[in-house]
């Protein structure tokens, strides 16, 4: 079995070395298809693994060598397959396996065809290791390498130049790799302190030993563990006020949108809150503060993506707010439900997106929503498969969306939480307005692109044959849920609803009453030429557009201050002081190496005198410290 | 009564006659006469402690001092006759290369 | 009483020859100063009952290192007297002085003293020259076979030094002449 794992584990890393090896070179289609290739041996690695710990309920846990052994630190490069890794091991494989094949197409034309093989991989490999670690410092290695090629990934087009924040609200994608990277390392340190506090308090990072030490600490201790790890997560899957890097990293190509921004990596977080569970159940009020912070984000998210007119930051702010719904549901214990609506939006998440790249493909890389309308006529099989996406978004039955989102609502409503159910409930009925305010206006209506010149045509066949999987699996993946529960509870903890029979169903109706409000009010509003114009210049309208004007603040608040601080460092601390200490100890030694060079003057009478000179030094000293005396 | 102090006394006066000449005479050869001088203060020292610690070590040392003068007179002289040949001088300034 | 009598008398003449090795301008002077003085360091060997010890030293300095040097000067022109710059006196006099006096203190001031021990004994009944042989060979061995061969070593390399081109006189060449040949 072990073969598997490794097998799953480091295919995607020969693949991504084999594509570096091309890096530079011009486009070579063979690059492409051997990192898919390898993508695939490393999904049918991953079932066949999934198939087993399921039928054996054996969990595989290897060592491959001793990582750190220093003193008292004993650090294995140790992975782990149990129901939890391995259903994120499918996930993240199945999703990448496709997008890798959609980016087969999707790069066709690009010139870092090989370079972006090679990132995606590096990426697949990392998002492995981060998932299938049995320790935390393994996690981290695997938390710090998607970080990296999500960097990578999304300055993957670093030639373009700044622009205004008015043009382009993420400037260039440069900038927005930037941003990305930095907040991701702000929260990274929380994430190192509840690291650090871990191995001081249990002396080791090993989750199996971490949690069987975890209820004998100090609840104070357990509580800032929780805190500071729950840091690291809001900064990986985007929470406020961490959020705004995701909205910008759309700048990088759509597959990895899809890939790393939707369905794997920046679910990171809620799989660590997932994994540390018996660490976060000990801590009932941390998880209350995550459940609030996720619902807040729901709606906050949620409503930015009500009125945003670009294709790809509505899906964007639509990933915030279901990481939102997550975060709830692992918030509250229900820690299979918020894995299962994880494997479920990654799948239709990426479909969405991958939609979305196909109306960019077609649009020549506009976004603007408002510059399309009835592109259903020329991309009929995208639009079908945008739509299943979007109704699996907003929870339609039997979508996969419908059965874990519900299941999130319950939760929230069986926790007696009703505020957060109603933010929840909010969050659904804008969910769902706002997926087919984008599907209104991409698919349906006027034709405006004419007016624009665009001639939009169909993805090409193995680009929609990729994406197709990714929509079955939002159809049907819900009706996983029994065997789903049964598999994961074997390791998670089950959660059990009090509420039942009448009182369900009326919750089921009430949350699919909204979300069909929601749909019908777009399609309603958009089919009839869509909201007065007179809208854009309300208030509520420009907060929303302007995302709450939070990276306006950021930009004021903290970058400049912060720039100015570090100018301040520089020029005042570092170079007056600093540098001024080095330059003046080697001035010291410079001009005194300068006065002293007449002493070698190469004449031994000279010398001679310097030698007795030494004599009577060595002589006074006998006499004034002679040891017999 | 002559003590180990009055030769040891002796040895360091010769010493310091010696130090004299090497800092203050130019001539290489002079400084060579210098050295024979430094070499034979310590001699004397060491004949003297030998005798009044009535230890041969003493004297094997002066032994030794001497064939390693008389073996520094052969080279050094060898040398100082081929600079001799060469520069036509022996002063020590005129040796000085460096600019200091 | 003699001892002391005879002490005063060899380190009043050592002191004076030794002076006017140092000081005198004229390199033949200074070289016949020299020799005397070696002879008379030899009287204090004498005295201190280390008779093969002043033999040596007249046979070796007296008689061989001044030989050398006499043979040495016949290379230099030692007639005319040493132009020397003695700059400044009166730091070499401080230097000196002030290392003469912190060494009389040392060996005035009581030294190491009782704690020495002995550790080749000179025997009563053994003569000076016996005993010494009898340590040179057994406990010396290998340093005195190792002075032999630095004294052959010497010997050669200031043969083959003094000896190069014996037959030219470089003297009266010019700088350019020589290293020309040198090159060749």
């Amino acid at each position: 079995m072990e073969k598997y794992l490794y097998l799953a584990l480091f295919s995607p890393l020969v693949g991504s070395l084999f594509a570096s090896l091309f890096g530079a070179k011009p486009k070579k289609l063979f690059v492409g298809l051997v990192a898919s290739t390898l993508l695939f041996v490393s999904l049918f690695s991953s079932i066949y693994l999934l198939c087993y710990v399921a039928s054996s309920d054996n969990i595989i846990h290897v060592k491959l060598f001793d990582w750190i052994k220093v003193g008292g630190i004993n650090i294995p490069f140790g992975f782990i397959v149990d129901p939890v890794s391995v259903i994120m091991m499918v996930t993240v494989t199945t999703v990448s396996a496709f997008v890798h094949v959609y980016s087969l197409g999707y790069m066709k034309h690009d010139e870092g065809f090989n370079r972006f093989f090679s990132y995606l991989s590096a990426f697949v490999f990392s998002m492995m290791v981060l998932v299938m670690s049995d320790n935390f410092a393994g996690l981290f290695i695997g938390w710090e390498g998607v970080g990296l090629c999500s960097w990578l990934l999304i300055g993957f087009w670093y030639k373009k130049e700044d622009v205004a924040r008015e043009i382009n609200p993420s400037i260039s994608p440069s900038w927005a790799a930037n941003e990305a990277f930095i907040m991701n390392r702000i929260a990274d340190l929380g994430m190192l302190i509840g690291l650090f506090l871990i191995y001081w308090n249990t002396g080791s990072l090993q989750y199996d030993k971490v949690f069987e030490n975890i209820s004998t600490l100090n609840i104070t201790i357990v509580t800032l563990i929780g805190i500071f790890l729950f840091i690291g997560a809001m900064g990986k899957s985007a929470q406020f006020p961490f959020h705004t890097w995701l909205a910008d990293a759309m700048e990088g190509p759509t597959p990895v949108s899809a890939l790393i921004h939707a369905a794997t990596m920046v679910t990171a977080g809620v799989f660590l809150i997932i994994r540390s569970y018996p660490l976060y159940s000990q801590i009932p009020d941390v998880g209350f503060f995550i459940a609030t912070l996720g619902a807040f984000v729901a709606v906050f998210a949620a409503s930015m993506a009500l009125v945003n007119q670009d294709l790809k930051r509505i899906i964007a702010y639509s990933t915030l707010s279901q990481l939102g719904y997550m975060f709830v549901a692992a918030g509250l214990g229900a820690y299979w439900i918020a894995l299962f609506h994880l494997m479920t939006h990654a799948f239709f998440k990426s479909l969405l997106f991958l939609g979305a790249g196909n109306v960019m493909h077609a649009m020549d890389d506009e976004l603007n929503i408002f510059k399309m309308g009835g592109l259903r006529k020329t991309m009929k099989w995208t639009a079908i498969m945008m739509i299943i996406g979007s109704l699996a978004l907003a929870g339609i039955y039997p979508f996969a969306g419908f059965f874990s989102k519900d299941k999130i609502l319950a939760v929230a409503f069986d926790s007696n939480h009703y505020i957060l159910w109603f933010m929840l409930w909010v969050g659904a009925g804008m969910t769902a307005f706002y997926s087919f305010r984008l599907i209104m206006l991409v698919f349906f209506g006027d034709e405006r692109y004419k007016k624009y010149g665009f001639h939009p045509h169909e993805a090409y066949w193995y680009m929609l044959l990729a994406m197709a999987p990714l929509a079955i699996l939002a159809i049907i993946a819900g009706f996983f849920e029994e065997s789903f529960e049964h598999f994961v509870t074997y390791l998670l903890p089950e959660y059990h609803f009090n509420i039942e029979g009448i009182k369900e169903v009326g919750l089921i109706g009430i949350t699919t009453l909204i979300a069909l409000s929601g749909i019908v009010f777009a399609i309603y509003k958009y089919s009839k030429g869509g909201f007065n114009p007179k809208w854009k210049e309300n208030f509520l309208y420009k907060l929303l557009l302007n995302q709450y004007y939070i990276p306006i603040i950021y930009e004021k608040c903290i970058t400049k201050p912060y720039a100015k601080l570090s100018k301040i460092a520089w020029k005042e601390f570092d170079v007056r002081i600093i540098d001024a200490t080095v330059d003046f100890i080697a001035k010291i030694i410079y001009i005194s190496g300068f006065k002293g060079r007449v002493v070698q003057s190469g004449n031994l009478s000279k010398m001679l005198g310097w030698m007795v000179i030494g004599l009577v030094i060595l002589l006074l000293l006998v006499v004034l410290y002679s040891p017999v005396r | 009564m002559i003590t180990l102090t009055h030769y040891l006394v002796l040895s360091a006066i010769l010493f310091c006659i010696g130090l004299v000449g090497v800092l203050r005479r130019k001539n290489l050869l002079m400084l060579f006469f210098s050295t024979e001088i430094l070499l034979n203060a310590v001699n004397v020292g060491f004949a003297a402690i030998s005798k009044y610690y009535m230890d041969l070590t003493g004297q094997m040392f002066a032994f030794f001092i001497i064939a390693i003068a008389a073996s520094e007179v052969a080279v050094g002289l060898g040398l100082l006759i081929i600079w001799y040949k060469r520069v036509g001088s022996i002063d020590l300034d005129t040796m000085q290369s460096m600019n200091g | 009483m003699i001892e002391a009598i005879a002490f005063y008398t060899f380190a009043i003449l050592t002191i004076a020859m030794f002076v006017i090795v140092v000081m005198s301008r004229n390199a033949l002077y200074s070289m016949s100063a020299l020799a005397a003085g070696m002879i008379f360091i030899s009287g204090f060997f004498f005295l201190l009952d280390a008779d093969f010890l002043g033999v040596v030293q007249i046979i070796v300095y007296t008689g061989a290192v001044m030989a050398l040097y006499a043979f040495a000067m016949m290379f230099f022109d030692t007639t005319k007297e040493v132009k020397e710059k003695n700059s400044s006196n009166y730091k070499v006099f401080l230097l000196s002085g002030l290392s003469a006096i912190l060494l009389i203190i040392i060996f005035v001031s009581p030294i190491i003293s009782q704690k020495v021990q002995a550790l080749y004994p000179m025997k009563e009944n053994i003569g000076n020259t016996q005993s010494i042989g009898i340590v040179l060979f057994t406990k010396y061995l290998v340093p005195f076979e190792v002075a032999a061969i630095m004294l052959l070593v010497a010997m050669i390399s200031g043969i083959v030094m003094a000896s190069k081109r014996m037959d030219e006189s470089l003297t009266l060449k010019v700088d350019e002449e020589i290293q020309k040949e040198e090159v060749k």
